[in-house]
């Protein structure tokens, strides 16, 4: 089937001008998902909008240009019959066409959607291949962040196996996924990140410092050591602070994208998440709001075939991710998650979409967790060290790419060998002072729950003042405290409510007394 | 001026005052609101800012979250709140209410004041008539047990006005609880109330009513039920002092412990469950800042502890009502023989 659709697709390219990205649209019809006990075809392909495959075909390409369309006509389109009236039902929503066939809808298409492509395991190019161009600049520093995430990755994972940090996840195998994903983005696009794309606030300019910082959670971390490690945020970045449960972030990206919309900005909001996450309520709640909402967002799914210890088939019985977004009315597409080029294309291509079109586009990414889903999993107890060895070496996205970049003759292996040295390096330097920088002083265990200090917090953290002062013994000496509070004997807690009016009954009136102790 | 026309008129002020202010939620467009609370805005505002959306509150809680994350101050209005529970099918989680307490609540500090998450959630609360237990709970102690929310809880239509749009221009994530059998009540309303710069502030109750003997604290509709009581018990001479707490968190301590130093008795009125609710938080915060003004055990008046049953026999019996506040105030004023002794 794959090979039937390059076939196809090539010939339709070819009748297109020569503009890139060119980029298709691939469209189950619906014959494809009906189970038919006769062996005559297709209701829907004779009555069907779009007639550019004979009727045996499960498929058929579709190529437009991100301008031609705006999200609804598509549906329009579908909902519209030239039949008679009698021939259809006019529902709300639209005409739908009358059938004699008693046809049940089939469970699946009788082909699994094909995984697009740009370059094979050996980093060559496959040939009629069309992709976004790649300029040596970019592909280089694709490169180098690609390595980058890889050393941080293992020296990382062994400080946490060393016991200086308490957690960490790795993103080994999915650094196309993270790196090329956020190159093909602009800046101003929103990221709401889940916990394995570290890349992309890597590419977008966190340095390698910052992320010592926040998983050490010094005073230098921008979360003030809040939140535990990984769970990065950076507000001038762009990027949301990674929030634990899972699939959260998808209905919220939907809600970013709208008020980008609504503000006529030329963003998107861009939201990560794994296969796991699809079978959380959020998936299909945000996906259908978004594609109600007509919200410009690309939801990225990193298909990397485990949900910690559940394999994609105890998770599902469809094909995949990609093939739900249709059920929601969104454009998607199926993408090799270790191919670089082809995660930066058609990121690239969905962000144009999504932001002249105004439509959430789906991206299932096939790719592989090569590392255990966390410090605290050993995923060599639930799946085969060949299959984990299989993805490491001869999948493998960095040293894919790597092929693509040293055949171009951009990078050579003193550049190998530089770079590593040098981020090693760096890294090493970045967590030695990350390790030795004071931690966040104690008012800030109580600052930003609210945007103001309210009264009952500025109490606490005087009744806490007061119990370290006087049993210094019992605290970790390396709490520094900035604010100053004046001393405990004086009750004024009420009086400097920041919420209060004035109280009618003041503290002194009343001679309230002083607790003697809690 | 009915609870109705407070809520929507405060609605309407505060979306004209900020463009970014816009309402989403089931039914709020076309339909204008399942109470009708959002009534011509839509007409006013159009379609971009008052928001119809599927029915999915897990999704526009969320899509609300992530809205207000990104700089608007969206009110996303649950049909009622016994939906902010939200699971969409068994085997799912998806629940409205962990956008609530794992996102909006605790954004700012995680990120460490670099999201706020202007955004208030609003509906009705609390036990309706006759539409079982699904329906008719109060969520107030739920909601008001998170640090980094604020519950405000209105009873009359100057409560309504002045939280409601204190609540849209906070800048910490609001849960707004109203009360569906009191949207049609009337109340007088003053001058300065109706200005459209009007606003309460948000941490303090109301003292409804002055009296000496004993202090009754409530919120939403037992407000009312508290003054009916006070008037009752007024004829038999016990001067009653009635707070209407407005705002469960923060909770305004300090109005309730300077009232039980003046009466030293305590009742507390609320229709949720009785079990760590809110009346046991007021009851804490007195044992902790007043116990030696104390002259009587303090009394609790709640729900039964029990689901909601529909028959209109046993909701009656399930809801505080007018008696059980009286009865408990004399208990506390030594008026009648305490509950322990009888039994």
């Amino acid at each position: 089937m794959a090979i039937w659709l390059l076939a196809r697709s090539r010939t339709i390219i070819q009748r297109l001008p020569k503009m890139m990205p060119c980029f298709g649209v691939l469209y189950h019809s619906s014959s494809s998902f009906h189970y038919s006990a006769s062996p005559s075809s297709s209701f829907l392909m004779s009555h069907g909008p779009r007639r550019l495959t004979s009727g045996t075909t499960p498929f058929f390409f579709f190529f437009s240009r991100p301008e031609s369309t705006k999200a609804h006509t598509q549906l329009e389109q579908l909902y519209t019959s030239e039949d008679d009236d009698d021939q259809a039902i006019d529902f709300p929503g639209g005409k739908v066409a009358y059938t004699c066939e008693m046809r049940f809808i089939s469970e699946s298409a009788e082909k699994r959607v094909p995984c697009y492509r740009v370059l094979d395991d050996n980093g060559e190019l496959v040939s009629h291949s069309n992709h976004v161009q790649v300029s040596k600049e970019m592909g280089v520093k694709m490169y180098t962040n690609m390595v980058t995430l890889q050393i941080m990755d293992s020296v990382f994972y062994e400080l946490q196996r060393q016991g200086r940090i308490s957690f960490y996840v790795t993103s080994m195998g999915e650094e196309a996924v993270n790196i090329a994903s956020a190159a093909a983005l602009s800046a101003h696009d929103v990221i709401l990140p889940q916990y394995r794309e570290p890349g992309v606030l890597l590419w977008r300019g966190f340095t390698l410092e910052d992320f010592a910082n926040q998983l050490m959670g010094n005073k230098a971390d921008f979360g003030k050591g809040r939140q535990m490690p990984i769970h990065y945020g950076s507000n001038s970045l762009n990027y949301f602070t990674v929030s634990s449960p899972i699939a959260t972030q998808l209905p919220q990206a939907a809600g970013v994208a709208y008020s980008l919309k609504m503000d006529a900005k030329n963003a998107c909001a861009v939201t990560y998440f794994g296969d796991g996450s699809t079978s959380e309520g959020d998936f299909h709640a945000a996906l259908n709001f978004a594609a109600v909402m007509e919200a410009p967002v690309i939801f990225f799914c990193r298909n990397n075939g485990w949900a910690i210890s559940t394999p994609v088939q105890e998770q599902f019985r469809s094909d995949g991710i990609v093939v739900k977004g249709q059920g929601y009315g969104i454009r998607g597409i199926r993408v090799d998650g270790n191919d670089a080029l082809a995660v930066y294309s058609a990121v690239h291509t969905a962000r144009e979409m999504a932001i002249t079109e105004s439509r959430p586009i789906l991206i299932e990414a096939l790719t592989y967790r090569a590392g255990h889903h966390s410090t605290s999993d050993d995923s060599t107890k639930y799946r085969p060290i060949h299959e984990i060895e299989y993805w490491k070496m001869t999948r493998n996205p960095v040293n894919r790419f790597k092929k693509w970049v040293e055949k171009n003759g951009w990078w050579e292996d003193k550049d190998e060998v530089e770079l590593r040295s040098s981020v090693k390096k760096q890294l090493l330097e970045a967590i030695r002072v990350a390790e030795k920088t004071e931690k966040p002083s104690v008012e800030e265990i109580f600052n930003d729950v609210y945007d103001q200090l309210p009264s009952n917090l500025e109490e606490q953290e005087r009744l806490l003042r007061q119990a370290i002062h006087n049993h210094p013994e019992d605290y970790p000496s390396d709490v520094p405290s900035r604010r100053h509070f004046p001393p405990i004997s004086v009750p004024e807690e009420y009086a400097e409510d920041i919420f209060s009016v004035s109280s009618n009954c003041s503290p002194s009136a009343n001679g309230w007394r002083e607790r003697d102790s809690y | 001026m009915t609870v109705r026309e407070a809520l929507n008129s405060a609605l309407d002020e505060e979306m004209s005052a900020d463009h970014k202010v816009f309402l989403m939620g089931e039914e709020v467009g076309e339909y204008q609101g399942a109470y009708k609370i959002s009534k011509g805005l839509l007409e006013k505002y159009g379609p971009e800012r008052v928001l119809d959306t599927p029915i999915t509150e897990a999704g526009f809680t969320g899509i609300g979250v992530g809205a207000a994350y990104y700089g608007l101050r969206p009110v996303v209005e649950f049909m009622t709140f016994n939906f902010s529970m939200q699971v969409l099918s068994g085997q799912q989680s998806c629940f409205a209410i962990d956008h609530i307490i794992n996102s909006a609540a605790k954004s700012n500090y995680m990120s460490a004041g670099q999201i706020s998450v202007p955004i208030v959630f609003r509906g009705p609360n609390g036990a309706a008539a006759g539409v079982g237990a699904q329906h008719s709970q109060c969520y107030a102690a739920w909601y008001a047990s998170c640090p980094g929310l604020k519950v405000l809880s209105p009873y009359s239509s100057e409560d309504a006005r002045g939280l409601l749009k204190a609540a849209i221009r906070d800048p910490d994530p609001v849960v707004f609880l109203e009360n569906e059998l009191l949207y049609g009540e009337s109340f007088p309303v003053s001058d300065e109330a109706l200005d459209s710069s009007f606003c309460l502030p948000i941490g303090k109750a109301k003292i409804e009513r002055e009296g000496k003997d004993v202090t009754i604290t409530a919120f939403s509709k037992m407000v009312g039920y508290a003054l009916k009581a006070a008037e009752i018990l007024s004829k038999e001479g016990i001067n009653a002092e009635v707070i209407n707490l407005r705002s469960i968190r923060p909770l305004d301590r300090s109005t309730i412990n300077a009232s039980v130093r003046k009466t030293n008795r305590l009742v507390t009125v609320e229709e949720g469950f009785p079990q760590h609710g809110v009346g046991a938080e007021i009851c804490t915060s007195v044992i902790e800042e007043s116990f030696g003004y104390l002259d009587a055990p303090v009394e609790r008046v709640a729900g039964a502890d029990v689901p909601m049953p529909y028959a209109a026999n046993l909701e009656r019996l399930a809801v505080p009502q007018v008696e059980d506040i009286v009865r408990a105030a004399k208990r506390a004023c030594y008026r009648s023989v305490p509950m322990a002794a009888a039994a």
